[in-house]
Order: C-alpha cells, then structure tokens, then sequence
C-alpha cells in the first residue's frame, strides 16, 4: 500500500540537503549514542531510520509492510546506497553506475501489467491494484548475481504465486514468460551499448514460478523501488542468478513451450534457462564457486558460494532428477 | 627538444603513468573503491595497462610523421614498463582476490578459462620485454636481435585486446575504442613503411630534374 501519492512531496524538498545535514551535524553525538542502542538491541530498522541512507532517488515513497517468516536472517544487509547505485539494467547503460543516473525518465505512473496467453481470461492489472492485492511482506534475501558478486536484499514483495492465482492459467500452461518495459527513446542505451533484441524476457517452468520464494517485488528497504532497481514491479529469485529477476514488468505470459530468455539468446553456453546457483557449475569465463560480497573491503569479499544460494531446502525438490550440469 | 623541456615532459609522464596506481591507494586508504573494490581494483589496472601499452605503440607511428619528432623514442621504454607494471598489478589482484592465492584455483582458471589464459599469454609475452629493457641488454643483445623480440609487443597488445573482449559479456561492445585504436596502430607501419618506399622511388625517379633545375 502507498501511504501518501508518489511523487507527491519529495522528500528533497521537504528539507534541503544541506540543512539536513547541519541539523545532523548538531545532533551527532546523540544520534551516535542512539544509533549504538539501537543496535546492540538488535533494532536494524531504527538504526535506519535515525542514520538516513543518502538516497540515491528521491522519488521512492514509504509502503506500508508485514512481517514474513521467509525472511533470510544472519545476513549484514548490504547498503541502500551500494543496492540503488551498482546495477545491471542494461536497458539504461552496461555500466554498473549507469542506471542509477541514467533511468530517470522511466514512467512508473500510470503503469500496467498486462497478463495474456494460456489464461481464462487476458487481463491487464494497474500498479496500485497489484499493491494493494496481498499484503506487503519484509523479505530479505541472499542476491547472487552470475558475475559471481552478491547482496543481502531486503525486498518488499508477496509471492509471486499469489498473483498467478489471480491470473487463472490454463492447465496447458508449462511456463509463463517475464517481458521488461522498453522503449527506445527512455533506453537509448539499450541499442547504443549492446546488440541484445529488446525487450528482455525471462521465463520460469510453472513450477517454479509457483514456489513461495519466487517474490512478485515492488520495494527495497521499506519503500518503492527506486527507478534502476527494476520499478515500479519486478520478480525476485533468491535461488538464481539475478539476470532471472526481470525488472520493470509490463507483460506477463502463460504458454505452453519454454519461452525464449534474453541472456540465453546471446550465450547459451554461459547462460542456461535455469540459471540456478551452484558453485559445483562453472560459467565459461569464471568459477561460481566463490563470490564477492559487495560494500566490503577487498580483503573481506570473497566468500564460498552456497548451493541454490542457500536456499535448498525451499527449492531443491524441483531439480529432483534432473542433471544439473546440463542444466545450468 | 631541449634538455629542460625533456625533463618536465619526462616528470608529467611519470605523474599521468602513476596516477591510476596512486588513485587506488588513496581509495583503498579513505574506503572509496566503490560497492565492488576488487573490480574497481581489476578494471582500473587492466584498463590502465592496455591503455599505457597502447600510447607506448602509438610513439613509433607518430614518429615518423615528422623528423622534428625523434625525442617521442626516448619515452617509449617508460610507457612499455609502466604498461608492464599494471599488467603485473593486474595479475596479482586476479591471484590473489579471485583466487586466494591458491595454486590449484589458478592452475584451473588458466587452463579453463580463455580470457585468463590470453591475459596470462599477454603478461608473459611481456615480461622478457620488461627483463631486456634496459641499455645494458639492448647493448648486449645488438640492436637487431633486441627489436626482432620485442616486436613480441604486438602479440602481447593483441592477446590483452582478446582477453579483454572474451572477458566482457557477449553483446557488449565497450573493448571497441581500444581494439579500434590498436588496429589504426598496427595498420600505421607497413603503411608508413609503404609511403615512404614510394617517396624514395619517387625521389630517385626525380633526381636528375631537379639537379638540371
């Protein structure tokens, strides 16, 4: 739920940075005294609120969230500041610091997600009917990205499950299909920076796409997603590689065959359909065995990566017998 | 070229060479290497050695445009060095960051991966250039001998620019300046060599005239 329209007051104007920050420098000691309460009683949220993030996109607004027992715990959360500034949107630059500067221009609102193919019926939801269809669980998550770098996420988001039920699939669908927003004249990056055909698609086997991991996501740290991390709704995948996780959705297809993927398209030996995390499968040009931790120091990054990205036990029935080597 | 105008030259040359190296240390120092320093670490020196390798490939086309332009040669042995110190950095944050120094992760990636195996080919192909760079093996090699081998540069220029291009994406273009670059640069001297072949035959032809002139 959105407290308050978008866009309505932002943030920026409500006190100027620079006095902010004066306000902050005044209140520094209190603020460190209060922050170390804060987290020695384990509130990380409180913590956040009473040392702002720099925000890296004055247009997100608060949402109103429930807890949720698939919450991943034990993980240091990685910072607001390095999730909303080191991002792949190819859409908006392959640079990692490019979408945050670049993807601007994006129209979130009005915004809607058209459902089509094997349903009873074709069907085209607004944004703020998907908010408002479940209640908005606090979902961290492990990110692992197929460059062998990796997050702790703090998503908001339901199943994505929850929704497709809305969308009544018809039985003969196998697999339903992930189509990103594109349009040439808000992405000229996309043709300008690569030969990838637009828009990007991505796909899950039905089964899959009905785990309850799988999460229909439309925020990050208790508020709307920002622009570069895939607003206004994207998919979140904590057991695959991220480029899984289609951004910015505007169609969602049901259908018989195993859609096309856009990663796969380009490289299909370094990019297979499943794209699931496992250190034992090598990428072509590098091991997935270890990863590196992003807002570390470099001596503190690389860590082993865990099977299915430590998700396991939530997913691995649905390999059950099958050869993941072949199925990367 | 006058000796004090070499030797500013010579120290502004050093400062742009050092700069990428003494950039890191600073953000190593003040934690400002970005949400990934082990990629800011690896791109800025890889980046940093093909670019300095090519500049230092670039001196003899440039050259040779003009008579007037003879000192370039005397900055050609520090660009190909600092290009083969980043090159060394490079290698070291790939053996150490991303393999944790330990022998069979290295020995695996050179053997599996092409990119590293190019990049591992560049930096070898390298080092016996950095190893006879100075006077005393040029003199002890002779001059002929020592510019037969160190024309293993373009190898090495060439097998950075594939490890380059198999380490990015497919679909991304971003190692196309720098390949575009080289290419110029290769195609530079037998056209050069080409040209003034021409010129000499051309002189030769017109000799006589101009002596009757």
């Amino acid at each position: 739920m959105l407290i308050g329209k978008p866009s309505d007051i932002p943030s920026s104007e409500i006190t100027s940075k620079s006095a902010y920050r004066e306000f902050l420098n005044r209140r520094r000691f209190l603020k460190a005294a209060a922050i170390t309460g804060a987290s020695m009683l384990g509130a990380d949220r409180l913590a956040e609120v009473l040392e702002p993030r720099t925000r890296a996109d004055a247009a997100v607004t608060k949402l109103k969230t429930v807890y949720s027992p698939l919450t991943t715990t034990g993980e240091q959360l990685t910072s607001y500041q390095d999730i909303t500034t080191y991002n792949n949107f190819y859409e908006f630059g392959v640079d990692k610091d490019q979408p945050a500067k670049n993807s601007g221009a994006l129209p979130t609102r009005p915004w809607s997600v058209k459902v089509e193919g094997l349903v009873a019926k074709p069907r085209t939801f607004d944004i703020e009917d998907l908010l408002k269809l479940r209640p908005l669980e606090d979902r961290t998550y492990r990110h692992r990205c197929v460059e062998a770098w990796s997050m702790v996420i703090p998503w908001v988001g339901y199943s994505l499950s929850e929704f497709i039920k809305q969308c009544q699939p018809l039985s003969s669908a196998n697999y339903v299909q992930f189509l990103s927003y594109y349009n040439h004249g808000v992405e000229p990056w996309a043709t300008r920076e690569t030969d990838i055909r637009w828009p990007y698609s991505e796909g899950l086997r039905m089964d899959e796409a009905m785990n309850e991991l799988a999460l229909l996501t439309f925020g990050l740290y208790g508020e709307t997603l920002p622009n570069q991390d895939g607003a206004p709704v994207r998919i979140v995948l904590p057991w695959k590689y991220g480029f899984k996780s289609a951004k910015s959705l505007v169609t969602i297809r049901f259908v018989k065959k195993m859609p096309h993927t856009t990663w796969n398209d380009e490289s299909s030996f370094e990019y297979g359909f499943y794209a699931n995390v496992n250190p034992n499968v090598p990428h072509p040009r590098w091991s997935q065995e270890y990863e590196r931790r992003i807002g570390l120091p470099f001596y503190e990054q690389r860590r082993k990566t865990l099977m299915f990205n430590g998700y396991t036990d939530q997913v691995a029935y649905l390999y059950k017998g099958m050869d993941l080597r072949k199925n990367f | 070229m006058n000796r004090k105008a070499l030797i500013l030259l010579k120290t502004l040359t050093w400062i742009a060479c050092l700069s990428p190296f003494l950039w890191l240390l600073w953000c190593a120092a003040t934690n400002t290497l970005g949400p990934d320093p082990t990629k800011t670490i690896t791109f800025t020196t890889g980046t940093a050695t093909l670019e300095i390798l090519l500049i230092s490939l670039a001196v003899t086309p440039v050259r040779r445009l003009s008579p007037r332009l003879g000192w370039l040669i005397k900055f050609r042995r520090l660009l190909g060095l600092f290009a083969f110190f980043y090159a060394s950095l490079h290698l070291l944050t790939w053996m150490g960051l991303y393999c944790g120094f330990q022998p069979d992760a290295m020995l695996g990636d050179v053997v599996k991966r092409r990119y590293v195996t190019a990049g591992m080919a560049a930096w070898l192909l390298m080092l016996p250039l950095a190893a006879t760079s100075t006077n005393w093996a040029i003199r002890k090699m002779g001059g002929k001998k020592w510019a037969r081998l160190h024309r293993l540069v373009y190898i090495a220029a060439v097998a950075g620019i594939i490890h380059y291009w198999w380490q990015v994406k497919p679909g991304v273009l971003k190692p196309l300046d720098e390949t575009l670059i080289l290419a110029a640069l290769l195609i530079a001297r037998p056209v050069q060599v080409w040209l003034q072949r021409r010129k000499a035959a051309a002189r030769a032809a017109g000799a006589p005239a101009t002596v009757r002139g």
